[in-house]
């Protein structure tokens, strides 16, 4: 077991983690973190498990290097609808919604 | 009581979905790895225009990649300053004053442009480049920011928009004009190949602190309503 | 020339995002009308390319996949690039006029459509897994971006759960796509295909699979994942609302179904075929029951989307372990139901829009009346309900007569049960809405009449969806056409 192993099963457990802010908190910035740990996750795997098996490899390193970017700008365009709809409507969760029960983000 | 049942089912599922992708990672880490890629890479490094392989991925074998990551960058800060619906992005009441900041930026601010710059170069041969000189930019815009030094230019005018894309558009005109030659989309010329990549990560510097700043700054408060289509207005 | 094509082909619309983000919104149109001539007139020219010669692979910078990427340009492929240009052109000609062009933040319309655009077309022909998941977030963005634009508390609540909803079901394929490059080393899709061809297959990877597909199970709101869609799909601006129905999920749909046809019958399994196959065929039901509760019209439109997006997952089982003409009837049978409901997803939202600018009112008693003021659109929407409604000519009758004989080739028969339940659904909630309008309300005859050109874009779209059942025979004969070379590894 290498240490490149242990960095992609760390990422499955905050995958796991992640998910479940994702799916159970009703703060829409918490949920925005959980999203934000379990892309952190998911560039873990996907850097580890391929140096696991071959040694340094660029091409995931540069994949995740895209990847944080496109995390980035989704993270930040979430950050800016978040606080202009908390300005408007006054709430930070996506509950309380009229002629509907359902909260999450689903 | 029911919230709390609710709670422990989604976190035993959790759970068991960490529980199963650990098991398939261990399982494809005990295979030998398949990968010829790495291989393949450095044989091709000579031809590539960089030293850095992960600079040589991101910059030109997968340039279309880094095209398009561009391109959601811009698309985020361009759906960002259309939420903002005031003449200046940035709020002078959230400006602070404190002489220590001041006197604290008048160190930093000509440090971190200098890091940037040594960020963008050093890309060429280890680990730096557009991004991560990108986000010192932003960062240094930021620390400006918020130390109350105006900055006249975050203003949803013509020149921020310009500056949103100057990276986007010298990166699809270097795309574009290999075709002219008649070569495939995104090819760069060979003996320009060092250049062009030079001047791609510079301007894409540029402008991705521009997109990181401007997202910053934007969101501001204000009260103007938009009616819905069909509300009676 | 094919050279050229491509290169037009990706460049104009990111090029066109650029100057239209420099313009105000009136020049901005100016523009776009050129960008779209251009880009039907591309689109057009590949589409008859490879009509001519055979699909290709074409290596962006000149490096191949593994280490490049390349672009798989098949007729399918281009079928879609076409069918985009077609549906984005309405819109876009569409929104020019129906946009208030007096609200500064309009202007960030046109970049938002283009970059739409330029994703779309990176999807069609993505061939690379890491780079169809970029194609994916280009979509995703702009689409919440154009949901949310200049939008009051209700538009940014349903454009906030959009966008949450595509980056959790992002991440989930972004992890399918970990574990593949995990397990075969290489990115491409052909480059997978090719080592499992040779090898038998491992068990560590059929999570990926499992995860790709879910995740782009959610960002297609399949059922019992469709929450997100009705809010946003029924606040955004009409024009929006038919690019997001008609183009933006089919978008993630093409890349499960490419996935499972490359990959499926060596990491899938039977039960996993039959589960997403039952998952749409409870997306129609429950899609189009809801559909008939709903007071406001585009509420109506966008839950029937939710219940066409199922017809689509009837694929996944119909393709799994049965012979090769049942599976191909299948692909084309869901070839068309793509292309029909997005004509008339299109033209539905489109007329649906001018309905409301016309009473007033988003809610379906509110059209009593509307009948006799605004026929035009008003058959534009009927039109496009008989593609909707399954009713030969139209291209939806012919989609769902190809799945109907594959189900029942497949001896799988218990799926025609659910075309036969979807057809009578959809005429139900479709009579409640033409029910309403030739209703006579005798205090209202105050109807706002929208400009010609509003009224007759999506009446050429409803009729294209009708006469795609004449043509599907040639349609469908572009898109089975061989690779001209081999250039895959």
């Amino acid at each position: 077991m290498t240490s490149y192993l242990l960095y992609a099963l760390a990422g499955a457990a905050l995958c796991g983690i992640g998910l479940f802010g994702l799916l159970r908190l009703s703060h829409l910035l918490r949920k925005l973190l959980a999203f934000n740990i379990m892309g952190s996750g998911v560039f873990l795997i996907m850097v580890g498990l391929p140096q696991h098996q071959s040694g340094p490899d660029p091409v995931p390193q540069a994949l995740v290097l895209t990847g944080i970017v496109v995390a980035i700008a989704a993270t930040a365009l979430a950050v800016v609808l978040i606080r202009r709809y908390y300005h408007q409507s006054g709430m930070t969760s996506l509950e309380g919604e009229a002629g509907s029960r359902e909260g999450g983000p689903l | 009581m029911i919230r709390a049942v609710r709670t422990c089912f989604i976190a035993l599922a959790c759970i068991a979905f960490s529980a199963v992708l650990a098991a398939s990672i261990w399982a494809i880490a005990g295979d030998p790895g398949q990968g010829t890629l790495p291989q393949l890479l450095s044989e091709n490094m000579s031809r590539s225009g960089v030293e850095h392989p992960v600079t040589a991925v991101l910059l030109n074998f997968r340039s279309y990649d880094t095209l398009l990551e561009i391109g959601v960058l811009v698309i985020a800060g361009i759906a960002g300053i259309s939420m903002s619906k005031t003449t200046s992005l940035e709020d002078p009441e959230l400006r602070t004053s404190d002489p220590l900041l001041y006197a604290l930026q008048r160190w930093f601010i000509p440090l971190m442009l200098v890091l940037a710059g040594y960020l963008l170069w050093a890309g060429a041969d280890r680990p730096g480049g557009a991004f991560q000189a990108g986000a010192v930019l932003a960062a240094t815009g930021v620390l400006m920011r918020l130390g109350g030094i105006p900055m006249d230019f975050l203003r949803p005018g013509l020149l921020l928009r310009l500056g949103l894309v100057l990276g986007f558009s010298v990166f699809l005109l270097a795309a574009v004009v290999s075709v002219i030659g008649g070569d495939a989309f995104l090819a760069y010329p060979p003996d320009m190949t060092k250049p062009l990549i030079l001047v791609i990560e510079s301007v894409l510097t540029l402008s991705i602190a521009m997109v990181l700043l401007a997202l910053f700054v934007s969101a501001p408060v204000n009260d103007a309503e938009d009616p819905e289509e069909g509300d009676p207005s | 020339m094919t050279l050229w094509l491509m290169a037009g082909l990706l460049f104009t619309p990111l090029a066109w995002a650029v100057l239209t983000l420099l313009t105000d919104f009136v020049w901005g149109r100016r523009v776009t009308w050129v960008g779209i001539l251009v880009q039907v007139l591309v689109s057009l020219g590949l589409w008859l390319t490879v009509a001519q010669h055979g699909g290709f692979y074409y290596d962006l910078g000149g490096w191949g996949a593994p280490l490049g990427i390349e672009l798989r340009v098949d007729g399918l492929a281009v079928t879609f690039v076409l069918l985009t240009a077609a549906v984005a052109s309405a819109c876009g000609l569409h929104a020019g006029v129906y946009i208030d062009q007096h609200k500064p933040w309009h202007r960030y319309f046109w970049p938002l459509f283009w970059f739409l655009w330029s994703g779309l077309n990176a999807v069609w022909l993505g061939g690379d897994l890491f780079n169809l998941y970029v194609g994916l977030e280009l979509i995703s963005l702009s689409a919440v971006g154009l949901v949310a634009l200049g939008g009051n508390a209700n538009a940014l609540r349903a454009s906030i759960r959009y966008l949450l909803a595509a980056l959790l079901g992002s991440l989930a394929y972004l992890l399918g796509v970990a574990l593949i490059y995990g397990q075969f080393g290489t990115l491409s899709i052909a480059g997978v295909v090719a080592w499992l061809d040779n090898h038998s297959a491992p068990a560590g990877p059929g999570l990926a699979l499992a995860l790709m597909i879910t995740g782009l199970a959610l960002k297609t709101a399949l059922f019992p994942l469709h929450r997100w869609l009705p809010p946003a799909h029924g606040i955004a601006k009409s024009p929006v609302s038919a690019l997001l129905s008609a183009l933006v999920v089919k978008a993630s749909f093409y890349i499960a179904a490419r996935l499972w046809l490359a990959f499926g019958e060596s990491l899938g399994s039977l039960a996993a075929a039959q589960m997403v196959g039952l998952l749409g065929g409870a997306a129609v039901v429950w899609g189009s029951w809801l559909a008939c509760k709903q007071a406001q019209l585009k509420q109506v439109v966008a839950y029937s989307s939710v219940a066409q997006i199922g017809y689509l997952f009837l694929l996944f089982p119909l393709t799994y372990s049965v012979s090769e003409s049942v599976s191909l009837q299948a692909q084309q049978g869901i070839t068309l139901q793509v292309i029909s409901h997005a004509l008339a997803k299109a033209a539905m939202f489109l007329a649906a829009g001018n309905l409301i600018l016309s009473v007033g009112s988003s809610r379906i008693d509110a059209l009593a009346g509307v009948s006799r003021f605004l026929p035009f659109s008003l058959f534009s929407f009927g039109l496009a309900g008989v593609s909707l409604m399954s009713l030969p000519p139209s291209g939806g009758f012919a989609a769902k007569w190809l799945l109907l004989q594959a189900s029942l080739g497949s001896g799988q028969w218990w799926w025609a049960l659910v075309l036969l339940a979807g057809g009578l659904l959809s005429a139900a909630y479709l009579f409640r809405i033409y029910r309403a309008s030739f209703a006579e309300n005798p205090e209202t005859d105050q109807f706002f009449h929208p400009s010609k050109s509003l009224e007759i874009i999506p009446m050429v779209l409803a009729v294209m969806a009708l006469g795609l059942g004449f043509v599907s025979e040639q349609v469908l004969s572009v898109m089975a056409l061989p690779f001209a070379e081999e250039g895959a590894p």
